[in-house]
C-alpha cells in the first residue's frame, strides 16, 4: 500500500454555485502523495464538478485548492498539465480524427519544445529528433496499455473500451504527478473492468502516479482505494477508509435512498437556495 | 470524416520510428509526387503560354487555399476574409518592392506582413466560434477592402499599384515559363512546410483544438494562442499567394479581392478536402479548371443544338454551379476522399476490405 506521504492536493472549503444551484458546498479533503483516492456519491452529487474545479474547467465560487502547498487557482487551465495534473473524461473526449498515436503525442505537448517554425522546417532546427525521441516514450505507454494494434487508427472509430484506454494513455503521456480519472470503468464489461483495474494499480506502482478517481462500481472502489470520500448534494458526508465509509449510516442511506435526517436537511437547504 | 483504410504493401515493415513518420507513406507515393513536380518543371518545353499560365494560377491559388486549409480544415475556424488577406499580400509585396527591395525578398516579407495583419484580425477567434467567427472575419474582409480603396500611400487607392517584375540574380522572370519555376518553388516550400507542421507539435495542437478544445486545454494547449496562431499561418500563405499573384500580373488593383474570392477559396478546400494538404492543390485546380471545362462543354452543346448558341455564357455559368452542387452532394468529403477510396480499392483488390 502507499506510504500515505505528504499532502499533494488540498481542497479547502470549496463551494461552487451556478446561479441558484449549489453544486458544491464547503468541500474539504486532501489527496496524499502516492495514494489512490476515490470520490464517490450518487448521480448529481457534484463529483465531476469537483474534478472540474481541480482540472480548471470550473472556478470555485469560494474556497481554495492547494497544489503542493501552493495556490492552484491562480494557474490557467493549460498550465495545469505542466504542474503535473492530468485527467480523463467521463464522456470520452478524444481527438476523433487523429490517430491514436497522435492523440497520445498531444499529451506530450507541454514537454516538447518544437514550434510551428521548427516544425515546418522539420529536418532543420531539431523537430525531427525531438519528435522521434518522444515516440520512444509514447511507445512504452502503448505497450503498457496493450493498444499496439490500433496505434495508427483514428481514435474516433475505435470501440468504447479501447477509446477509454486511449484516453488513459493520453493522460499518462502528460506524466502527471496526480491523475484524475472520471469513471474509468463506466460502461465496461467485467473483463474490461479487470484490465482497467490492473492498469490503474500499475499507474501507481510502475509510474509512481497519485490517483484520484470517481467510480460507481463499489467493488472496484473498495478493492482499489486507499481512502474514499463520499459526496451527496455537494457536501462531503463521509471520508476515510473504504470499509469504514461504506459502513457509515449516511452513506448507506444516500445510496439506498432511505429517509435520513442529515440528507433531508441537505436537500431542503438546496431547495431553498434554488427557490 | 469517414475512415478509409490505407494498408501498406505486404513486406513493407517499418523498423525505425523515422521510417514510420515519413512525409509520404509509401515509396510509390514518393515517386508519384516527384514525377508530378518533374512534369510541371518540364512543362515549358511542351506547352505554350496558356497551359503555363493555368499552371501558375493553380499554384498561386493552391498556396492560398493551403493557408485557408490550415485555418478551416486543421483548426476548424471558418474565415470569410481569406480573399482580402490574399489581396493584402499582393499590395504589400508591390509596396515593399517599390521601396527598392528585390522581389525575391519582398514576397516572403509580404507573407510575414500579412501574417501580422491576419493575427490582429484573428484576435476575435479567441472568443468566437463557428458562425459568429465567420461573421467576425467577414468584417475583416470589408475593413481590408476599404483599406485597399483608401490607403493611397500603400495600395495606390482606386488606381491600384504596379508590381515590379520578379528577377533572379539579374535574370528577369518576365515570361510564363520562368515565372512558373518561382511559383513551383513556393508551392513546394508551402506544401512541404504544412505537411511537416501536421506531423509535429504545433500542427497536432491545431487539430486538437478543432476536434475537442476542452480536452486540448487540459492537455496543456493554450487555446487563445493556437487559435490566433492558426490565423497567422493561414494569412502567411495567403500573403505569399497574393504576392506571387501581384508580381505575375504586374499590376495590383483592389477590385479582385472581394468576398467572392474568399468564398472561392472556401470552395477550393471543401471540394479538395478539408484538413488535407494535397486536397488544397486538387481543389484549387478543380475550381480554376471547371469553368474552362464547362465552356468547352457549353460550346459542344451549342454545336449540336444551334438554337442555344447565344446562351453559351449562361450555360457555362449554370454548369459550374451545377457541378459544384453535384460534387458536394455526391462527394462531401472532397476529391482527396475520392482518391483515397480509389487507392484503397485497387490496393485491396479483389477484396473489399
Amino acid at each position: 500500500m502507499a506510504d500515505h506521504g505528504s499532502t499533494l492536493l488540498r481542497v479547502d472549503g470549496v463551494s461552487l454555485r451556478f446561479g441558484g444551484v449549489k453544486a458544491l458546498s464547503d468541500v474539504t479533503f486532501d489527496v496524499r502523495k502516492g495514494e489512490l483516492f476515490s470520490l464517490i456519491g450518487p448521480n448529481g452529487a457534484g463529483k465531476t464538478s469537483m474534478l472540474n474545479c481541480i482540472s480548471g474547467r470550473y472556478r470555485p465560487t469560494e474556497g481554495d485548492i492547494e497544489w503542493r502547498g501552493e495556490n492552484l487557482l491562480k494557474h490557467s487551465i493549460n498550465d495545469r498539465a505542466k504542474l503535473g495534473i492530468g485527467r480523463t473524461f467521463q464522456n470520452l473526449a478524444l481527438f476523433g480524427h487523429m490517430s491514436v498515436l497522435d492523440n497520445i503525442l498531444v499529451g506530450r505537448h507541454h514537454r516538447l519544445k518544437n514550434n510551428f517554425l521548427t516544425g515546418m522546417t522539420y529536418w532543420i532546427g531539431g523537430a525531427r529528433r525531438e519528435e522521434l525521441n518522444e515516440r520512444r516514450f509514447v511507445e512504452t505507454i502503448i505497450d503498457f496499455l496493450e493498444i499496439q494494434h490500433v496505434r495508427n487508427e483514428p481514435a474516433g472509430i475505435l470501440s468504447y473500451g479501447l477509446r477509454k484506454r486511449v484516453e488513459l494513455a493520453r493522460a499518462m503521456a502528460i506524466e502527471p504527478e496526480l491523475i484524475l480519472l472520471d469513471e474509468p470503468m463506466a460502461g465496461m464489461n467485467l473483463e474490461e473492468k479487470e484490465d482497467m483495474a490492473r492498469f490503474i494499480l500499475a499507474l501507481r506502482e510502475e509510474f509512481a502516479m497519485t490517483i484520484m478517481m470517481i467510480e460507481h462500481d463499489m467493488g472496484v472502489v473498495v478493492d482499489l482505494s486507499d481512502r474514499v470520500a463520499v459526496l451527496d448534494f455537494g457536501k462531503v458526508i463521509a471520508a476515510g477508509l473504504p470499509d469504514e465509509v461504506l459502513a457509515d449510516e449516511h452513506v448507506k442511506k444516500a445510496y439506498l435512498g432511505e429517509d435520513d435526517e442529515v440528507l433531508h436537511a441537505l436537500a431542503e437547504e438546496q431547495e431553498r437556495a434554488t427557490a | 470524416m469517414a475512415h478509409v483504410p490505407n494498408p501498406r504493401p505486404t513486406g513493407d515493415f517499418r523498423v525505425s520510428y523515422a521510417a514510420d513518420r515519413t512525409l509520404f507513406k509509401t515509396r510509390n507515393e514518393t515517386y508519384f509526387v516527384i514525377a508530378g513536380v518533374l512534369l510541371v518543371a518540364l512543362a515549358p518545353l511542351f506547352f505554350g503560354g496558356y497551359v503555363l499560365s493555368q499552371l501558375i494560377l493553380i499554384g498561386i491559388y493552391a498556396i492560398a487555399a493551403l493557408g485557408l486549409n490550415v485555418l478551416t480544415g486543421m483548426t476548424g475556424q471558418i474565415s470569410l476574409g481569406h480573399g482580402a488577406f490574399f489581396g493584402f499580400g499582393a499590395f504589400a509585396s508591390a509596396w515593399i518592392a517599390s521601396r527598392g527591395i528585390p522581389v525575391m525578398f519582398a514576397i516572403p516579407l509580404a507573407g510575414v506582413m500579412t501574417m501580422a495583419v491576419g493575427m490582429v484580425f484573428g484576435i476575435p477567434a479567441a472568443r468566437l466560434k463557428g458562425l459568429y467567427l465567420a461573421i467576425a472575419t467577414l468584417a475583416s474582409q470589408y475593413i481590408l477592402e476599404d483599406f485597399f480603396a483608401r490607403a493611397d500611400w500603400f495600395t495606390g487607392g482606386t488606381y491600384g499599384s504596379l508590381a515590379e517584375t520578379a528577377s533572379f540574380f539579374g535574370y528577369q522572370l518576365d515570361s510564363d515559363a520562368s515565372y512558373l519555376y518561382l511559383v513551383l518553388f513556393w508551392v513546394i516550400v508551402s506544401f512541404v512546410g504544412v505537411a511537416n507542421l501536421a506531423r509535429t507539435r504545433d500542427g497536432r495542437a491545431l487539430v486538437a483544438v478543432r476536434d475537442h478544445y476542452l480536452s486540448a486545454e487540459i492537455m496543456g494547449i493554450n487555446l487563445t494562442k493556437y487559435r490566433i496562431l492558426s490565423f497567422g499561418i493561414s494569412s502567411f500563405f495567403a500573403g505569399i499567394g497574393g504576392a506571387l499573384y501581384g508580381h505575375y500580373l504586374g499590376f495590383v488593383s483592389g477590385e479582385g479581392f472581394t468576398i467572392l474570392l474568399s468564398i472561392e477559396f472556401l470552395a477550393m478546400i471543401i471540394i479538395g478536402g478539408l484538413g488535407s494538404v494535397s486536397g488544397s492543390l486538387l481543389g484549387a485546380a478543380f475550381i480554376l479548371l471547371l469553368p474552362q471545362a464547362m465552356e468547352i462543354f457549353a460550346n459542344a452543346v451549342a454545336t449540336v443544338v444551334p438554337a442555344i448558341a447565344q446562351g453559351t455564357a449562361y450555360i457555362k455559368q449554370m454548369s459550374v454551379g451545377a457541378a459544384i452542387i453535384l460534387f458536394l452532394v455526391l462527394e462531401p468529403e472532397g476529391l482527396v476522399h475520392r482518391w483515397r477510396l480509389m487507392r484503397a480499392s485497387w490496393k485491396l483488390y479483389p477484396f473489399s476490405h
